[in-house]
């Protein structure tokens, strides 16, 4: 549905430009491509209009770069622009001691959850913090709040199970000269439009006057997010936003309504379940999420965290080097299984099930080829010749065409290499497939 | 109080609006232009998604009426009006698994479904399968308890078939009428999480064969259009008999559904409206397509 915007806006500017510059004429087709992938996104349809309109603004006249063509010059412009509106990565700032970080939000976004990762965060930055349950409401909130502060080493004050005003007070008396520096204050879930729900937060604000208030905002919510974000914020002038559930595969274009809406930043987002699934907001991945461009970035440093750093250097001077050969095919494609083919696919845009499939098939049928292989075949690909071919497809379980077809796309892969090594960096890796 | 009353009271809560400002305009217009963008604004706005937004005013075109407003509500309704009874089994125990993505209100939604068959005098057993959220288990059984229902658990971080099993068992064993079997939240593009829950139903069959009777899908009221996704992928895996759709007493119109309904052609089978035993609602296509075109006016204020 959406992983095809590159190719439809490249089909648009082809019908009618070839000019080299973007023009009212041509220009309609791709703001209506633009208009209904971030509609898809669930950017709000008001925060979309707008967005077009600027968009558009912008790109009329401008001069298309030498080096892009009319279809990567109106991405570009519209990337920017995206990026230009999510705003920079902006850290908590906390200058009280205590500092008070207030958590709310809609029922169901990761209030509960995503302050035990801020305290987690902050406990690994060397502070003291203390967690407050005060989500008097939902039966058991308070007992998750102690679980996961018990997970984490960090302490949980519960006090009076019934009335959350009352466990505020404590925590403040608790709290006052304890050495904690940091308390995070977990809140129950609430509607924005639940009038005696949402001056209590007010009267909580107004005791602990926190110097951060985060809303939490579920990666996959829809329109509506323009009146809640909107609410919450006018009600308690909110500082920023917890953008939670985003290992989902949501395109996340609730990100821009509400930064668009309410003009506040984006402080951190949850990507899954545990603890440490937590980081901060890089404006540039979300932009190509929501464009559905795919987080490559995030990919990458996922990997490379993931991967065993030594073998990925010695891999990448032999990358540079162009001495990479299937034997090192073979220690990737390992490295590849460790981390989880399904992780790399999800963060790909438009990988479906049946690429994970296809994906797990191809890698498997590699292996075998390359472990049918003697040493010598696998340091000097080009010795295998016919009959070699014959005994390793024997060997492998496979046939002397998916040989053939994993040994040409190592040699375009060498080729590749090569271009790296003097320099040329070409445009996108398309086409490249084992 | 009614659905409909209940959804308007909580736009009603929402501001001092001019509540009947859009349904004036609504009424019986031709459809032009300006009128198609209207419909197509008012529908995007409540989560319906391009494509299926589309759809409905080709359909419009297509019924060249006189009153757009009162096609559209027609067109809706259509899409909406699929069977949803419960397929309850002769022979009992009638089981339904509530599956979701994280947040979206299953372990309120199994309290308030339990409380339902108890008012029917049913034989309710809640199964807590849901063994990794940190005290999802203390949550559900403080439902269990509100509903009068037989309550089965197992340790946190236990195997969540086990419980399924022991549930399905025990309601088997006492004559139980009723199982509903709570699972965790998962995002379901986790692969393997979503393995965990195909278990689940394995494990059940074994103990009976027909079952789970019901898998019911539970989707957050605000959710975007990931909504179709979750959709696809949860049917996929698990076979979605029908949608629950919450929250619908805050402000969002759980357009979404009207997406799904329409691609996947998945029923919508209850609503939830608010946090009490009582706040679960039998699906009404019609009060639903009030509610989502009676618009309210924050966006113009």
């Amino acid at each position: 549905m959406f992983e095809g915007l590159r190719e439809k806006l490249s089909n648009a500017f082809r019908v009618l430009s070839g000019k080299g510059k973007i023009t009212e004429k041509n220009i309609e087709e791709a703001v209506q491509i633009v208009k209904t992938s971030l509609l898809a996104a669930d950017v709000s349809y008001k925060v979309v209009k707008e967005f077009v309109e600027n968009v558009k603004k912008r790109a009329l006249g401008e001069e298309v770069l030498k080096s892009l063509t009319p279809d990567q010059m109106f991405i570009k412009i519209v990337r920017d622009e995206l990026v230009r509106l999510l705003g920079e990565r902006e850290p908590l700032k906390l200058v009280h001691n205590p500092s008070y970080v207030m958590m709310v939000g809609l029922q169901g976004t990761g209030k509960t959850t995503s302050a035990a990762k801020i305290a987690n965060y902050l406990k690994k930055q060397g502070k003291r913090p203390i967690l407050v349950a005060a989500d008097t409401y939902r039966p058991a909130a308070i007992d998750q709040l102690e679980v996961l502060g018990r997970k984490i080493g960090v302490p949980v004050i519960t006090g009076d199970r019934r009335n959350a005003i009352k466990i505020v007070q404590d925590a403040m008396r608790q709290v006052k000269d304890s050495g904690y520096d940091v308390v995070i204050l977990d809140t129950a879930g609430r509607l924005h439009v639940d009038e005696e729900m949402m001056q209590e937060l007010e009267e909580i604000k107004k005791m602990i006057r926190p110097d951060e208030i985060l809303l939490t905002v579920d990666a996959m919510a829809g329109q509506d997010a323009v009146n809640s974000a909107r609410t919450f914020n006018e009600r308690l002038e909110v500082t920023g936003f917890v953008v939670t559930k985003l290992d989902g595969d949501s395109r996340g274009g609730v990100i821009l309504t509400i930064r668009y809406i309410t003009g506040k930043p984006v402080k951190f987002v949850g990507v899954g379940e545990k603890v440490d699934d937590f980081d901060e907001f890089y404006p540039d991945r979300i932009a190509n999420r929501i464009l559905g461009l795919g987080d490559v970035l995030s990919l990458i440093e996922r990997v490379e965290r993931e991967l065993d750093q030594e073998k990925l250097e010695k891999m990448g001077q032999k990358f540079i080097r162009a001495e990479f050969t299937l034997e090192d095919f073979r220690e990737q494609i390992k490295e590849i299984k460790k981390l989880g083919i399904d992780k790399i696919l999800e963060a790909l845009p438009g990988a479906s099930q049946v690429d994970l499939d296809t994906s797990e098939k191809e890698l498997r049928k590699i292996e075998a080829i390359i472990n049918s292989m003697t040493p010598q075949e696998r340091n000097n690909p080009e010795i295998i010749n016919a009959s070699r071919k014959r005994r390793i497809a024997a060997g492998s379980g496979t046939t002397v065409q998916d040989i053939n077809k994993l040994l040409k796309s190592y040699e375009e892969m060498k080729k590749l290499m090569k271009m790296f090594k003097k320099g040329k960096m070409p445009f996108g890796l398309k086409g490249f497939r084992f | 109080m009614g659905f409909f009353e209940k959804l308007k009271e909580g736009l009603r809560k929402s501001r001092e609006t001019f509540f009947n400002h859009i349904t004036k305009i609504l009424k019986s217009r031709r459809l032009d232009e300006d009128t198609k963008a209207e419909i197509e604004e008012l529908l995007i706005s409540a989560d319906v998604g391009v494509e299926a937004t589309e759809y409905i005013i080709k359909k419009l075109e297509e019924k060249k009426s006189e009153d757009a407003f009162g096609t559209l509500k027609e067109v809706l309704i259509e899409i909406l009006s699929k069977p949803n009874g419960l397929n309850i089994p002769v022979e009992k125990p009638f089981v339904i698994s509530m599956v979701g993505v994280n947040g979206s209100g299953k372990t309120t939604t199994c309290g308030k479904l339990a409380a339902m068959f108890r008012e029917e005098g049913k034989q309710v057993v809640i199964g807590a399968c849901d063994t990794f959220r940190a005290a999802a288990i203390d949550q559900l059984k403080v439902w269990a308890e509100r509903a009068g229902a037989t309550f089965i658990s197992h340790m946190e971080g236990a195997d969540a078939a086990a419980v399924a099993f022991d549930a399905v068992n025990h309601a088997i064993s006492k004559s139980k009428d009723v199982v509903i079997l709570d699972t965790a939240g998962r995002l379901h593009n986790k692969r393997h999480l979503m393995e965990e829950l195909a278990k689940i139903n394995r494990v059940i069959k074994k103990v009976l064969p027909n079952a789970p009777h019901e898998v019911l899908l539970v989707i957050d009221a605000v959710t975007g259009q990931n909504g179709l996704q979750q959709a696809k992928t949860f049917r996929e895996i698990v076979g979605v008999t029908g949608i629950v759709l919450t929250k619908l007493d805050g402000t969002a119109k759980g357009g979404i559904a009207i997406a799904i309904a329409k691609e996947l052609g998945i029923p919508i089978k209850f609503v939830g409206v608010g946090e009490g035993l009582e706040d679960l609602k039998p699906f009404n296509p019609h009060d639903f397509v009030e509610a989502l075109l009676a618009g309210d006016d924050n966006d113009n204020t």
